[in-house]
């Protein structure tokens, strides 16, 4: 396959060996399960049951209301016992409102939608109403809700979908793993969705630090013309969405576009898997695979993990720490995201559980910027991180806007490779906040204006409007005054 | 069980640091510095311990006014400074010159600028103009090679007098192939007889000719800069475009009228070229960011440094094409930037192709 160079990168230590020869093991049933109404981006789900109902596995928990949004459903049979805030697996530690079910350990399954026994019969808006019943969303770590995405053949020609099995975080292999073991679920998968999509050919692009994957998934699409698997250069980032792109068709994605403007969509692996189970079977996403790895790990492994349990049990079931743990990551090492505490719960996004010694965290304090550039030579985006990350350091937020920052991914390249240790993304992050903050507030703002002016307006009309009608009275009374019979022969 | 969340991703870090770079540059500079200390002897040998160590106190005293804490005197920025300043001096330069220059390049163009990272000039440069222009007797007295043990080299006890006192110019001091070259333009001989009586190219690429302390081997700086190279430390864009344009207007002059320009080859293996274009233009702190802006600095340095030793008053234009160019740095980097992705050189997003809808 024709490959086309993508801007910068890094190779980081990948580290990936701890769990890449570790099958995926089932982790057994925990005893509560905790599920946030909100594991996608979008909307929240809105609770359906109550407490006290008893559930079957795959049965509706919360529904996704609005445009982008995702249900929520049992992973395991049993009882709703308590709907209330619970500590987010989200860096602000937060609360949030989740759905506590305690399991009965007899793994009962609700009554499923019927499989829909032809999908390339099916209609893509069918495909995509099962997808979003189905509550699937991007297993990547983006949790964007799939079937919006599906949705976007309608509005957009498609030409391929691009399958994305380049797991170019460190760590992690449950992608590798998943392609390796269920090699045609996840062919299948992606069949469908390129079926709901229009998108005549698909890509399954996977970097190669993964061989065996690469091997196996070609053997599994070998069957089907219209399936192209290509080994894709080990440089991180390369499975970001339109990286990926741009290297297997060497289309650009231009700024503020989507990579479907280049005729692109992008899926990850997981979710392909996902989306034959929930076509072909009728089965919600309930659980995923996680790598939980990382030097304090005593035993990694991947694990499939029904959603809701506790990042603390996962990590009992892989023989707790040997080692004390420097830092706890939900997702890659890259663009993971820190753990507020081991009691939140997995969730539909959660790709790896990580618990880095020092020496893998490799943190040091911080020294001068000596200019090196070598935050620029590597930006995979092509913008100037030195700059935009004196701009912030000044609060010249308008500045480092201009430099590009809204154009910045977050992929965490300059950092890692910063010889003074600046956590520049971190100034990223911080200065994308404050700015969309800014922006909402600025929003807000022109809509109170435009209430407060339209509200001066109608005022202004009915003051108006009363003196018309007092001057119309005014001079009706006049002239019934000066021509009484006038009035009368009228009447 | 709570955990405090300081920083966002990423949760990994390269192994490289500060610390390491200075290291390997430090290092690069071992063989050429090593040859030299056996070329000029005791008097260069000790010109170059206490510049280094002048420059790294003076750099204690600068951090300790300012309550900085001196543990990031361990970066190695103020010994690669030191190192660099002992290089660009004459080799047998006594104490006080030395010293006048680390306190320049340490105080005045490092500290004074805010320290490490934010001085718009390089250091090491600052602190050999001033000497030069302050001193220009001193800082234009070179010699012949004084090999350590050869038999006509100063002994320990006299070498310790040239460092301390300096040494009779009259009738110990040799020019410079770029001040030979210029006296005699000077005085009406044409330069394509002139080069003729200065040290073959041979002898200027492997380093036996007069000149200053650490720039003389061509080979040895262009092998440290190879090491630099193959460890990324460096890329090529400076060296290659400093010594191109010193190589090209060269040639091309020289072409055009032998008896008034020197060769492109001269050029190149005579003077600071070497040094320079791998050592000193190629400091982080005073170069732009992106590979494009070193492009256009590469060839700026380059450019400068052959009209000043062309047509200026001094021989050697290196340092002034460095700083001169130091001072465009920051224009350089406002207006040469990488194109971003998804967008056109002028940062607008790029167009949908036709088709593609």
């Amino acid at each position: 396959m024709k490959l086309f160079p993508i801007r910068g990168g890094i190779h980081p230590d990948y580290r990936k060996e701890a769990t890449s020869e570790k099958a995926i093991v089932a982790l057994p049933l925990p005893a509560r399960l905790y599920l946030p109404v909100q594991q996608h981006m979008g909307a929240p789900a809105s609770v359906v049951v109550e407490v006290g109902a008893q559930v079957k596995k795959g049965q509706l928990l919360a529904r996704g209301q609005g445009a982008v949004s995702a249900p929520v459903h049992a992973p395991a049979s049993g009882t709703v016992i308590a709907i209330g805030e619970m500590t987010a697996p989200h860096p602000s530690g937060l609360p949030q409102l989740t759905i506590t079910l305690e399991t009965n350990g007899k793994d009962e399954w609700a009554e499923l939608p019927a499989p829909i026994a032809d999908p390339f019969a099916a209609t893509p808006a069918q495909i995509k109403e099962r997808v979003a019943a189905s509550g699937i969303v991007g297993m990547g770590g983006a949790t964007f809700p799939s079937a919006v995405k599906l949705g976007l053949g309608g509005q957009y020609k498609l030409e391929i979908l691009l399958l994305n099995g380049a797991e170019c975080e460190p760590y992690l292999t449950c992608d590798d793993r998943v392609m390796r073991e269920y090699a045609d679920e996840v062919v299948d998968g992606a069949r469908i969705m390129a079926h709901a999509l229009g998108a005549p050919k698909i890509v399954i692009a996977i970097e190669e630090n993964k061989p065996q994957a690469l091997e196996i998934m070609t053997k599994a699409a070998s069957a089907f013309a219209n399936i192209e698997v290509g080994g894709v250069p080990v440089q991180y980032p390369m499975g970001a969405e339109r990286h990926l792109t741009q290297a297997i068709t060497g289309r650009e994605t231009p700024a503020r576009k989507l990579t479907a403007d280049v005729g692109v969509v992008v899926h990850n692996v997981a979710t392909a898997r996902a989306v034959h189970n929930a076509v072909r079977f009728g089965r919600p996403l309930t659980s995923r695979v996680v790598t939980v790895s990382g030097g304090a790990i005593a035993e990694p492994k991947n694990v499939e993990v029904p959603v809701g349990t506790k990042v603390s049990e996962l990590i009992a079931f892989c023989g707790g720490l040997a080692k004390e743990a420097k830092r706890f990551v939900n997702g890659g090492p890259m663009m993971g995201q820190p753990l507020p505490s081991l009691d939140v719960p997995v969730v539909k996004g959660t790709s790896g559980i990580l618990a880095l010694t020092a020496g893998e965290a490799n943190e040091h304090a911080t020294q001068p910027c000596i200019r090196c550039g070598t935050c620029v030579t590597i930006c995979p985006c092509g913008l100037v991180p030195v700059q935009m990350a004196a701009f912030i350091r000044h609060d010249k937020l308008d500045k480092a806007s201009e430099l590009g920052l809204m154009d910045c991914v977050s992929c965490g390249s300059c950092s890692y490779i910063c010889p003074s240790g600046l956590p520049l993304v971190h100034y990223f992050n911080y200065a994308k906040g404050a700015l969309n903050a800014a922006d909402r507030d600025r929003r807000k703002q022109e809509q109170t204006k435009a209430l407060v002016e339209a509200r001066a307006a109608r005022l202004e009309r009915q003051a108006e409007a009363k003196r018309q009608a007092a001057l119309a009275a005014a001079a009706a009374r006049k002239a019934q005054s000066e021509n009484p019979d006038a009035n009368k022969a009228n009447a | 069980m709570s955990i405090v969340v300081d920083k966002s991703g990423p949760f990994t870090h390269a192994p490289n640091s500060v610390q390491q770079t200075m290291t390997l540059v430090l290092a690069a500079l071992v063989p050429a510095t090593l040859f030299d200390a056996w070329l000029f002897g005791w008097p260069a040998i000790f010109l170059f311990v206490f510049t280094v160590a002048a420059c790294m106190g003076i750099e204690a005293f600068c951090l300790k006014i300012q309550n900085r804490p001196l543990t990031s005197l361990s970066d190695g920025s103020a010994a690669l400074t030191g190192w660099l300043l002992a290089m660009s001096l004459p080799p047998w330069t006594p104490w006080w010159v030395a010293l006048i220059g680390a306190v320049f390049a340490i105080c005045l163009a490092k500290h004074l600028f805010g320290g490490l990272g934010q001085n718009v000039f390089n250091p090491a440069m600052v602190g050999r103009i001033a000497v030069l222009v302050s001193f220009p007797v001193q800082m234009t007295a070179f010699v012949a090679p004084h090999p350590l043990f050869a038999a006509a080299s100063p002994d320990f006890a006299q070498s310790l007098a040239i460092f301390i006192h300096g040494f009779d110019l009259d009738t110990i001091s040799a020019a410079s192939a770029l001040g030979f070259v210029k006296t005699e333009l000077s005085r009406g001989i044409a330069v394509s007889e002139s080069v003729g009586k200065v040290p073959s190219v041979t002898d200027m690429l492997l380093g036996l000719h007069p000149g200053s302390f650490g720039e003389t081997s061509a080979v040895l700086i262009l092998a440290g800069g190879l090491f630099l190279l193959a460890k990324r430390i460096i890329s090529w864009h400076i060296p290659v475009t400093v010594l191109g344009t010193l190589f090209l207007f060269g040639t091309v002059f020289s072409a055009v009228d032998p008896a008034r320009y020197t060769s492109g080859v001269f050029q190149v293996v005579s003077g600071a070229s070497f040094l320079g274009a791998f050592f000193i233009a190629t400091d982080y702190v005073t170069s732009p960011v992106s590979k494009q802006g070193q492009l256009v600095y590469g060839f700026g340095v380059g450019a400068l440094t052959w009209l000043i030793r062309t047509y200026a008053g001094y021989p050697e234009g290196m340092a002034f094409a460095v700083l001169l160019m130091n001072a465009l740095t920051p224009i350089i980097d406002q207006y040469i930037r990488p194109r971003a992705f998804g967008r056109t050189r002028k940062g607008e997003p790029l167009p949908l192709l036709k088709g593609d809808k």
